[in-house]
């Protein structure tokens, strides 16, 4: 239709992906303990709900807070007009502490440099536009999230050239791989403009490596492109490692307030964090006063509400609540994943080791019937279908090996994740695959564990491991 | 020179929509925002500072609305009446938006337009603002190099809502002051010629009715041959109506969704409703804005690009709880129209003392107050001369037609929604101080009425003080006023009341 424009009639906003087809599927028969408990449990949808308690609780003793006063007078005309896009200053201030505080206290953040955005989905994208023409690229690490096809490309006319990382490394990224992206783009005559990451990643459920850090760093300042961390899973960390964010390695490089620092910009939002995604709060956190000057405009576009930032600026503001929050839902997170872990392996289905994130990047190629995507669909639909389980495959994360499925833990209570888990059991021990899989699936398990610590060791440098050897 | 070097180096790394001026903030009408922002006027602390009459807010009911919110602690997710309902909504981030919230917001859209239309609630499209709203609409509708007819003067803010990351074209619609700034055909179909002229395919027609900066609403003939052009031409007609319920008086408001009905076989593919609470209930800080389609493509394609500027749910959860609680809602509207219409015969009773010209109009939040009669020549030059002793001599800062792509110099927009009753009479008086004394220094008599002084004003030589220095003389072609200011942000609590 000629009188809308191409936005409009091509699929750039990426919807059409088995990603999202899952969610539709599960929207038509959601599971329910007791309304409807043949449904579908969702296991695609990476959320944090394991933590609310937490917050309620702050509610409850917080009433100012909770009712928009300030030293019992209600503050909410004020809160009504304002407007202003530099955001609420002491919201700034808290966001900036709080992401001080989930990097150890070891960088800091200067709440000047922050600039608020409706959702990291807006962060995102409005880096975009700052950073790249259309038609320009950014080279991004595979397998990535499906969203960021819409959130980068769409409206921006920006291109994503692949970095292909591979399972016989745990998916680590490795210089030949960026060398080769960039060839690539070349190749394809588009301009790099920078490489995106997500840290910890997303789907794989792991924190970048010190050593991969350095290596994109170095990547970034060679070629004089930019390098942009979206870090909106850092305070997901609940491996024994300390979650190492870029601008750690900055300051361990001495390239603070160098034109390289400049280059660098960090994602955050409270989404994942504090499990609020519907509050929209995204932020970008950049060294280059232009862009923080012009994202700043942008964000017109997309402001935060301002009851959200008051509720919010109080929340993050008392330092007792943030330090008890990080711990325990790093405690939850590393329980619920340890039970969905344990449950797939008595299914005989191994997964990347994690050390992050609200899912598992689970390895199902055994389950394939060929090597193939075509067979990766085809479990897929089995398991969306009769298994009624809506997991996530790994070709709609850009995967470049088939069989692969990311399947998020921190969504639903217990009992749901182990319903979820018994029908997964038993879908596999009904394949032919399945029974031959259990009955040799100890030995197999035991093979795997030993191949499972030394990609352990593999991707674990000394370095990275600890707060005593600074 | 290595400072250059290093900033052009710089501008390089960034896209040219970020190193460039398309958010049109560059503008010398942003010294009327700094001089407030340095010096806020304040009745008690600084009786001589600058009063804001630049900003197009609704303060005139937040009693009314912070009354609702005492009362209604369930609407909070926070509260204990409303934290069982904290977890489901602050994991809420559908697109579609809570149904509660989309139902309540077409109600108050029928109430607005006294229940003379109905709206689907399903056609709701949740945006940041009607700033998200307007962006949205133009990557739906038109490509880059494309472009949208709007009626001249309009809305500052239109130029970076529409044109900055989307690559969209405005094609002015010229209105004048000989017919009270209407829209004409022929006015029409001379833009529409324009356009083709400089090769920019016409993909839609954008109109703020109730016009931002006029304050007039467009009668029913009017909105007809609107719907007929577009139609006829076969491009989209954009209708942003924020400022639906700030009619007063014998004023209706006629939207253009009633329009359609009356006209047979007309395209509603074509039709597209951009609305917000931020000026109908003062809500600017919420960022409720709504994008509402007959085209259910566009609806659909919208929602998806809403995912870049998505409502709070802790704000749709709130608004949906006050625009249900419809005994609220009738007596917000009914005292908000009072208020509103009393702060604007205040106004204008002033003004009428002193001799000075206003566009007639019932609607909005300002008034187009004409000034002509005090340019030296007219000119644009002239314009910004005397803009710039009003906002530093007089200290009221009120908005040049300039900046709103007005054809005619000397019309300035001055806002009266965003102060209390006291301010609005220091504003009168410096007003009268300033045109006794520019008509002595110009030797004119023109009858001044008497009116209460508020406070003594040195009397001083306006003649030359009019000759201020200054070096920039240009027209101001992308003069932009954003109500999200520029400046170092002002502190929280705003010292109205």
């Amino acid at each position: 239709m000629k009188q809308l424009s191409t936005k409009v009639t091509s699929n750039g906003h990426g919807q059409d992906s088995s990603y999202f087809l899952g969610w539709e599927e599960y929207e038509k028969n959601p599971y329910d303990e007791i309304k409807n408990p043949n449904g579908m449990i969702q296991m695609g949808l990476a959320e944090n709900q394991l933590c609310f308690d937490l917050i309620e609780s702050w509610l409850a003793k917080n009433p100012d807070a909770a009712s928009l006063k300030r030293n019992g007078q209600s503050i909410f005309r004020e809160l009504a007009l304002f407007q202003d896009y530099h955001g609420m200053p002491e919201f700034k201030k808290a966001m900036a502490e709080f992401m001080e505080e989930i990097r150890g206290n070891r960088v800091t953040f200067d709440p000047k440099k922050i600039v608020l955005a409706a959702g990291s989905t807006s962060a995102n994208e409005t880096l975009m536009f700052c950073l790249a023409e259309p038609g320009d690229a950014f080279l991004l690490p595979t397998p990535y999230y499906p969203g960021f096809d819409r959130d980068l490309k769409w409206r921006t006319g920006a291109e994503i050239v692949p970095i292909h990382c591979s399972s016989s490394n745990g998916f680590q990224i490795t210089e030949s791989a960026l060398q080769q992206a960039y060839q690539q783009a070349q190749k394809l005559d588009l301009k790099v403009k920078g490489v995106l990451v997500t840290n910890p990643s997303n789907p794989l459920g792991t924190a970048l490596t010190r050593r991969e850090l350095n290596l994109l760093v170095d990547f970034i300042s060679s070629k004089n492109i930019h390098l942009i961390s979206d870090e909106i899973y850092s305070g997901t960390m609940f491996g024994f490692e300390q979650f190492i964010s870029v601008m750690d390695v900055l300051k361990d490089k001495k390239l603070e307030n160098t034109e390289v620092s400049k280059r660098v910009h960090v994602v955050y939002s409270l989404s994942k964090d504090l499990g609020l995604p519907g509050f929209r709060v995204g932020a970008i956190y950049s060294n280059d006063e232009m862009i923080v000057s012009a994202a700043t405009k942008m964000s017109s576009f997309g402001l935060v509400s301002s009851q959200t930032q008051y509720l919010l600026s109080a929340l993050l503001s008392d330092k007792k609540f943030t330090s008890t929050y990080l711990e325990e839902n790093q405690k939850r997170l590393k329980s619920r994943q340890k039970r969905l872990v344990s449950g797939l392996e008595s299914a005989g289905i191994t997964s990347l080791r994690s050390n992050a994130g609200l899912f598992c990047w689970v390895d199902m190629r055994h389950l394939l019937d060929t090597n193939t995507f075509e067979a990766e669909l085809d479990l897929w639909k089995k398991i969306v279908y009769n298994v009624k389980l809506n997991i996530s495959p790994g070709s709609s994360c850009h995967c470049t090996e088939p069989g692969w499925f990311r399947v998020c833990f921190a969504n639903m209570s217990e009992d749901t994740l182990d319903l979820a888990l018994k029908r997964l059991k038993n879908f596999v021990e009904s394949t032919d695959c399945g029974r031959m899989i259990s009955r040799s699936s100890h030995e197999r398990l035991k093979s795997l564990r030993k191949k499972t610590v030394s990609n352990w060791v593999f991707r674990v440098s000394w370095t990275d491991r600890v707060p005593d050897e600074r | 020179m290595v400072a250059l070097a290093a900033e052009n180096q710089d501008r390089n790394l960034l896209s040219k929509m970020a190193a460039g001026d398309g958010h049109g903030e560059n503008s010398n009408y942003f010294d009327g925002w700094k001089a407030y922002e340095e010096n806020p006027f304040h009745p008690i602390d600084r009786p001589d500072g600058v009063i804001q009459m630049g900003l197009a807010e609704n303060q005139l009911c937040g009693d009314l609305m912070r009354k609702w919110v005492l009362e209604h602690p369930e609407a909070s997710i926070c509260t204990a009446e409303g934290v069982n309902q904290f977890s489901d909504i602050a994991i809420f981030q559908d697109y579609h938006g809570l149904p509660e919230f989309r139902q309540a917001v077409a109600k108050f859209m029928e109430k607005t337009r006294n229940n003379r239309v109905k709206f689907d609630p399903d056609r709701i499209v949740m945006s940041g603002g009607a700033t998200g709203a307007h962006e949205t609409v133009a990557f739906c509708l038109a490509n880059a190099g494309d472009g949208f007819l709007v009626p001249t003067p309009y809305y500052p803010g239109f130029d970076r809502d529409l044109r900055w990351r989307t690559g969209v074209n405005l094609v002015p619609v010229t209105c004048l002051s000989s017919n009270g700034f209407k829209i004409t055909v022929e006015a029409l179909e001379a833009a529409y010629e324009n356009a083709r002229e400089s090769n920019i395919p016409v993909k839609g027609l954008l109109i703020t009715n109730p016009s931002n900066p006029l304050g007039t609403t467009l009668d029913r003939e009017c909105l007809k041959s609107l719907v007929n052009f577009t139609i006829d031409k076969g491009i989209h007609l954009i209708a942003d109506e924020i400022y639906a319920a700030t009619t007063f008086g014998q004023s209706e408001f006629i939207s253009v969704a009633e329009v359609i009905e009356e006209i047979p076989d007309c395209n509603r593919d074509l039709i597209h409703i951009v609305y917000s609470l931020s000026k109908d209930m003062g809500l600017p800080g919420l960022r409720v804005g709504i994008i509402y389609s007959y085209n259910n493509r566009v609806v659909n394609i919208a929602r998806k690009m809403s995912s870049f500027g998505l409502v709070s749910s802790q704000t749709q959860h709130l608004i949906a709880k006050m625009l249900s609680d419809e005994d609220f809602v009738d007596e917000f509207i009914r005292e908000s129209k009072l208020r509103l219409a009393a702060r604007h015969a205040e106004l204008t009773t002033g003004l009428d003392g002193l001799g000075i010209g206003w566009l007639k109009a019932k609607a909005g939040l300002f008034l187009w107050m004409d000034l002509r009669s005090l340019l030296k020549t007219a000119t644009f030059d002239s314009e910004t001369e005397l803009w710039r002793v009003i906002v530093h001599k007089v200290k009221l800062n009120v908005s040049p037609g300039g900046s709103f792509h007005c054809h005619e110099p000397g019309w300035f927009r001055v806002c009266f929604a965003n102060m209390d009753h006291k301010t609005m009479e220091t504003a009168l008086e410096r007003i009268r101080v300033f045109t006794s004394q520019l008509e002595e220094s110009l030797n004119r008599t023109k009858p001044v009425a008497p009116t209460t002084m508020m406070a003594k004003k040195k009397k001083k030589c306006w003649q030359s003080s009019l000759r201020l220095s200054f070096n920039d003389t240009r027209r101001f072609e992308d003069g932009f006023f954003s109500p999200h200011s520029p400046v170092p942000p002002s502190p929280l609590v705003r010292a109205q009341t």
